[in-house]
């Protein structure tokens, strides 16, 4: 195997960081650090679903990454060119598969494999394999530049 | 407005999380995904990092069913796995390894002015919506 690019601090802190702002969520505001859920509870005609807290917690996501991206725009470079249906089949698969799912990288991943969540469980594995299997057909099998 | 200021700031240090980790670069999260190729593993660091802190919060203040700020602690109430868990993240799987986003690194980008999480961030909103419309559920 072929390690490249592996940056085990940066990436331990940064997890850190994830951990802490999901217990802290959790405790002060009894709330589950789930960004498409919160996402999806922001949006108006949500139901009955309270949106301020959602929308402050996306209000904060946002400006950090405008003030993080003022200090150093390389933390958020994007590859080269790429074409906006990719970009925008992403998207979709994204935003429909998180929703029909319940949940996606942090609600599944961090938050329900924290409390370990058979449920969590079950999702983080498929979604892992999935994306392992579409960067494998991506770039080993059509050779797309993805 | 205790409340608002506290989802603001875990807003804000989940944001520093992703961007540290490396999570906002889409090049290193599919350089995760791709074990064939140049694999960078720090992805799985990233996840032991949240798990460890979020787990060890877990273990020690599972039982709190009061928030500090007032209210109740949510908590998930399904348990079981079923088709639409599976083939939902299954597409998620799809989605994540055609762009290497996901929603909040996504999210976040739109802070940083990224054209690509723009154009990702649009149609994640429409995914969402058109799920809303032709699945219909109580609850998810």
């Amino acid at each position: 195997m072929n390690v490249q690019g592996f940056t085990p601090l940066p990436a331990l802190l940064g997890g850190a960081l994830l951990g802490l702002s999901a217990s802290w969520l959790l405790a002060a505001n009894g709330r589950v650090a789930g960004i498409s859920g919160i996402v999806a509870g922001a949006l108006p005609g949500s139901g009955g679903a309270p949106r301020a807290w959602r929308g402050a917690f996306l209000a904060g996501l946002v400006l950090m990454a405008a003030a993080l991206a003022a200090l150093s725009p390389a933390l958020f470079a994007t590859p080269e060119g790429r074409p906006w249906w990719l970009l925008g089949l992403s998207g979709l698969l994204t935003g429909f598969g998180t929703r029909l799912g319940g949940g996606c990288t942090s609600g599944h991943g961090v938050c329900g494999l924290s409390r370990r969540s058979p449920r969590s469980l079950a999702a983080t594995g498929t979604f892992m394999a999935l994306g392992f299997l579409t960067v494998y057909l991506a770039r080993h099998v059509l050779g797309g530049a993805s | 407005m205790k409340a608002l200021l506290s989802a603001f700031g875990a807003g804000a240090l989940f944001s520093a999380g992703l961007s540290v980790a490396g999570m906002t670069r889409p090049s290193k999260v599919l350089a995760f995904l791709d074990l064939a190729g140049a694999w960078d593993p720090s992805l799985m660091l990233v996840m032991c990092g949240a798990i460890g802190v979020h787990g060890l919060y877990w273990l020690f203040d599972g039982k709190r069913d009061r928030a500090l700020l007032g209210g109740a602690v949510e908590r998930p109430s399904k348990t079981g796995v079923d088709k639409r868990l599976l083939l939902g993240a299954a597409l998620f799987g799809v989605g994540w390894g055609l762009g290497g986003y996901c929603p909040g690194p996504a999210v976040a980008s739109l802070g940083a002015g990224s054209r690509d999480a723009v154009v990702f961030v649009l149609a994640m909103l429409a995914g969402l919506w058109v799920c809303d419309r032709v699945v219909p559920a109580p609850e998810r």
